[in-house]
């Protein structure tokens, strides 16, 4: 019986987890790719796209939910990144420089995200999906506009022919792959970026150790009770703003590395899916609204982009169209994030039912509780 | 120690909220390792007194308070609840503050954790410090074992049995060093008696030690084993301040509920009171803050029902059960049928009414005009006041007929309004009351619910709304349950009073009875004590 209750248990807490793990193991025979191909490919996304997927933890520790407004933190990567190619800083310094000036932004964008999630308590996660579209708009106009008009720009190669705003398609050429060549180790014939790799350990580190920090339990004490956190003296409001701050520099960072990776960047798309993937990324690895964890981010890299890898192909083997792969791995991405959702509602919902529970058979029901030993006189 | 200072001692305290006063002159003293049990029903202040004393922003944002408070000798002003806590005094609230996923050590190191200092200090401050988690654990361990009591530093609250949450709250409170003076408010409400008996000899432990204890609760016969002196609050009075020594139970019942108005029976003559018409049968209702546990109760054809008792144990929780408001269970059997729950329309069609305690949420449409506010529920229930036409295809709304019905309750019940299409939000609180009795009159139901039908509205329109009732009981034999935070009020009107206590009927008293006799039953005591009132 317990046994029983027990692996529903577990099967309802990770199903989301276990639909994809399904649909991969039967996709990846499908799509006839070698094991070589698949490791390599899963290896240089891990370091491609986890530390974007880490700028969530903070947030859904501090009880706010998936932080859509990461998004804040990718633009200034990308306006960093602007600049880098502008002044045509080369290599790793580059890609510093990148950071150098997109702090600041981060900082200031996650401050504003703070101050008006605190206005939408318990409306986190929409307000910061909505707020990433206005900023995208704000972006446009800086970069589409006072780029080459205002904001002094040298390059002629990025600005637009008719002498102001940037180019569509932005060649990162300069800090292509720059820290992913640092120091990159061949191993079995595969490419293991390890320089990348380092500084993803260097985030979890920081991660463990920020969980034991104060402002690491303050924050995990708002997770779970604002209120009670507030009447203990904890300042509710200003830990929210520091944990979204904290986020929107991880974002910016990780964009930064996400970037340099592809060697490319589209102006003014390359942030628009960044909050949706990494989202789809921490669910798919099993987090939910309230709980998201290291391995989260692992499992979920892994798994979502296993599929993304092979999908196309097995459609392309089975219906002779990759195009329908495609459509099924967007499908099955957002399916992930509705189902996600849905079933942190259903979680609450079913804990409310067990609340009740005590209350069906009347008052002779209410469950005996363990009589709490008095300890003797002497002994203290 | 009677020449000592007292460690706290209000002064002539006084405070009223927009004229209408709560507190006058009460003054009371604690000396250090002194227990002080605080009685007294719903309203009569305890809960203003205990913030005045925490400082709360209310009180200042109302206008502040008369009298003074001195701690150790001291006159004292606190500006928040942090500056008492400074102070050195302590409270554990009646719900529990505790973060459910935090361990006992933890939620008593609550914001004061101990703290290892590091580089990252110097640059972002002291929250940046990781938390020095054996320190703490030491530290908990201290305060649980002043308590005397056993308790598992490590074990999470959302596991623990609430007897040990109760414990680890209080532990947070002397987990402080410089605690002088713990609050405890209703700290037994939630535990078993067994655990409420470990709760007080703990308590008895920490004043030995020489912390003083201001304890509130409703269970008499704690607050006359545990105090060493008994305050007993009325209508914002101090009627009593006595030491505990011999006083009893019943005492305590009497001076807390003890008015001087005359109650008698009610006048049975030309009324016809018969079988039993509606019968609970172990009625559960998940009400926030009003659950009903277990309700067994039978109401007789014709009669006033008043149900009574102490706020957020169930009482309003039964007619919002029955009427479907809130999620329900158990059997409820109307007329011989039984009364399908968690249903409001069936409810209705089975021709009972309810007068909802929420008159702005549930009872009224507040835009709407008075004369569709009280022909609405007829409307969508019986069908009445609409006219039909293509064969009943179309149907709308028979304006004259409700215009004529509305004038009808408006003269009945003496509504002061400019007419029958007057908004329903522009009338006095009184006369919404009227409306929402009309509403429920015009049903012609054979049982009503009222909901505490006199709440915040003036004395004259409260005779009004129980005479309307009265009459309307009278008139038409319609049963009435009538539900009431005023006892005096239920002893006025009705022909039984039931006192709910804990989620279930303490027992059913003749509104003749002795006063002290509510009173235990509203305390939870003597419910074996409690004699069938005989109809």
């Amino acid at each position: 019986m317990i046994k029983k209750t027990s692996i529903r248990r577990f099967f309802a807490d990770n199903v989301v987890v276990i639909i994809f793990l399904v649909l991969t193991a039967a996709a990846t025979p499908v799509s006839g790719l070698s094991a070589g191909y698949i490791v390599q490919e899963i290896l240089t996304r891990i370091g491609r796209n986890s530390f974007l997927v880490f700028s969530l933890i903070l947030p859904v520790m501090a009880g706010m939910g998936l932080n859509f407004g990461m998004v804040l933190g990718a633009m200034a990567g990308e306006i960093g990144l602007i600049f880098a190619v502008d002044w045509n800083i080369i290599g790793v310094p580059g890609l510093i420089f990148a950071n150098l000036v997109g702090l600041p932004i981060a900082i200031f964008l996650g401050w504003l995200c703070g101050e008006v999630l605190n206005r939408a308590r318990g409306r986190e996660m929409v307000t910061g999906f909505i707020l990433g579209f206005f900023m995208d708009g704000i972006y446009q106009f800086v970069v589409l506009y006072l780029m080459g008009s205002v904001i002094p720009m040298r390059s002629a190669a990025i600005t637009l022919s008719r002498g102001y705003g940037i180019r569509n398609t932005l060649n990162l050429d300069s800090v292509r792959q720059s820290l992913d060549d640092l120091l990159m180790v061949k191993l079995f014939g595969i490419n293991l970026p390890i320089a990348t790799y380092l500084i993803i350990i260097l985030l979890c580190v920081f991660i463990i150790w920020f969980r034991k920090t104060k402002l690491g339990q303050d924050m995990r004490a708002i997770g779970q009770d604002q209120i009670v956190s507030n009447a203990s003296g904890i300042p509710v409001a200003r830990t929210r703003v520091i944990a979204i701050i904290i986020s929107t520099i991880l974002a910016m960072v990780g964009q930064i590395i996400f970037l340099q990776n592809m060697g490319n960047m589209a102006t003014y798309n390359a942030h628009r899916q960044t909050g949706f993937f990494a989202v789809a990324a921490i669910l798919v690895g099993g987090a939910s609204v309230t709980k998201a964890t290291i391995p989260n981010v692992f499992i979920g890299v892994v798994l979502l982009h296993l599929m993304y890898i092979v999908m196309p192909r097995a459609g392309a083997q089975l219906f002779g169209s990759a195009q329908i792969g495609e459509y099924f791995r967007d499908a099955f991405s957002y399916g992930a994030i509705a189902l996600a959702l849905v079933l942190h509602a259903w979680r609450k919902m079913r804990g409310v039912e067990i609340d009740r529970a005590g209350l069906r058979q009347g008052v002779a029901s209410a469950a005996p509780l363990e009589a709490i030993e008095p300890i003797k006189e002497d002994t203290l | 120690m009677p020449n000592d200072t007292p460690l706290l001692s209000l002064e002539g305290i006084s405070k009223d909220f927009y004229g209408n006063s709560v507190l006058a002159d009460v003054s009371f003293s604690v000396g250090k390792g002194q227990i002080v049990g605080l009685v007294g029903e719903n309203g009569a202040g305890k809960t203003t007194l205990m913030r005045i004393l925490f400082g709360m922003p209310v009180i200042a944002e109302t206008g502040g308070f008369g009298g003074s408070i001195k701690l150790d000798g001291q006159e004292v002003f606190f500006k928040s609840p942090f500056d008492a806590l400074d102070a050195g005094i302590g409270m554990v609230h009646q719900e529990f503050s505790l973060i459910p996923g935090f361990s006992t050590t933890e939620n008593i190191a609550l914001n004061r954790e101990a703290m290892k200092a590091n580089f990252a200090c110097d640059i972002f401050g002291d929250r940046m410090s990781v938390l020095d988690r054996v320190t703490m654990r030491g530290r908990a361990e201290k305060a649980i074992k002043r308590l005397g009591v056993k308790l598992d530093p490590d074990m999470l609250v959302s596991e623990m049995p609430v007897g040990h949450k109760q414990f680890t709250e209080i532990a947070r409170e002397i987990n402080r060093e410089n605690v002088k003076l713990l609050v405890l408010d209703e700290p037994t409400a939630v535990l078993t008696e067994s655990e409420a008996e470990i709760l007080l000899k703990s308590l008895r432990h920490l004043a030995d030690q020489g912390i003083s204890i201001i304890f509130i609760s409703h269970r008499l016969h704690e607050v006359t084993t545990l105090a060493d002196s008994i305050v007993v609050l009325r209508d914002g009075l101090v009627v009593k301040d006595t030491p505990a020594k011999g006083v009893s139970v019943r005492d305590i019942a009497s001076w807390m509920v003890g008015r001087s108005v005359e109650a008698k029976r009610t006048d049975r003559s030309g009324r016809d009171i018969g079988d039993e018409i509606l019968v609970f049968d172990k009625l559960w209702v998940d009400m926030p803050g009003e659950t009903v546990k277990d309700v067994n109760l039978s109401v007789r054809k014709g009669e006033i029902l008043g149900i009574g008792g102490l706020a957020g144990q169930g009482k309003l929780g039964i007619p919002n059960g029955v009427m479907g408001l809130y999620p329900a269970g158990g059997s409820v059997r109307f007329k011989g049928k039984d009364v399908p729950l968690n249903d409001p329309r069936r409810a209705l069609e089975l021709g009972m009414a309810f007068v909802s305690e929420d008159r702005r949420g549930v009872g009224l449409l507040l835009d709407e005009p008075l004369d569709w506010n009280i022909g609405f529920t007829a409307m969508q229930i019986r069908g009445d006041y609409l006219r039909s036409y293509l064969g009943g295809l179309v149907k709308l709304r028979d304006e004259e007929a409700l215009k004529k019905l509305s004038q009808e309750y408006i003269e009945l019940l003496s509504i002061k309004c400019t007419g029958a299409k007057q908004r329903a939000k522009e009338l006095s609180g009184g006369n919404q009351q009227k409306i929402c009795l009309a509403k429920a009159f015009a049903l012609k139901p054979t049982l009503l619910f009222v909901s505490e039908p006199t709440r915040g509205i003036d004395v004259g329109a409260k005779e009004l709304v129980l005479q309307s009732l009265r009459h309307y009981n009278r008139d038409f034999g319609t049963t009435i349950v009538m539900v009431s935070s005023e006892l005096e009020e239920l002893r006025s009107i009705c022909d039984r009073v039931a006192i709910v206590d804990e989620g279930s009927i303490a027992g059913i008293l003749l509104p003749d009875a002795d006063i002290s006799d509510f009173g235990l039953l509203m305390a939870g005591e003597a419910r074996k004590e409690a004699a069938d009132a005989k109809a």
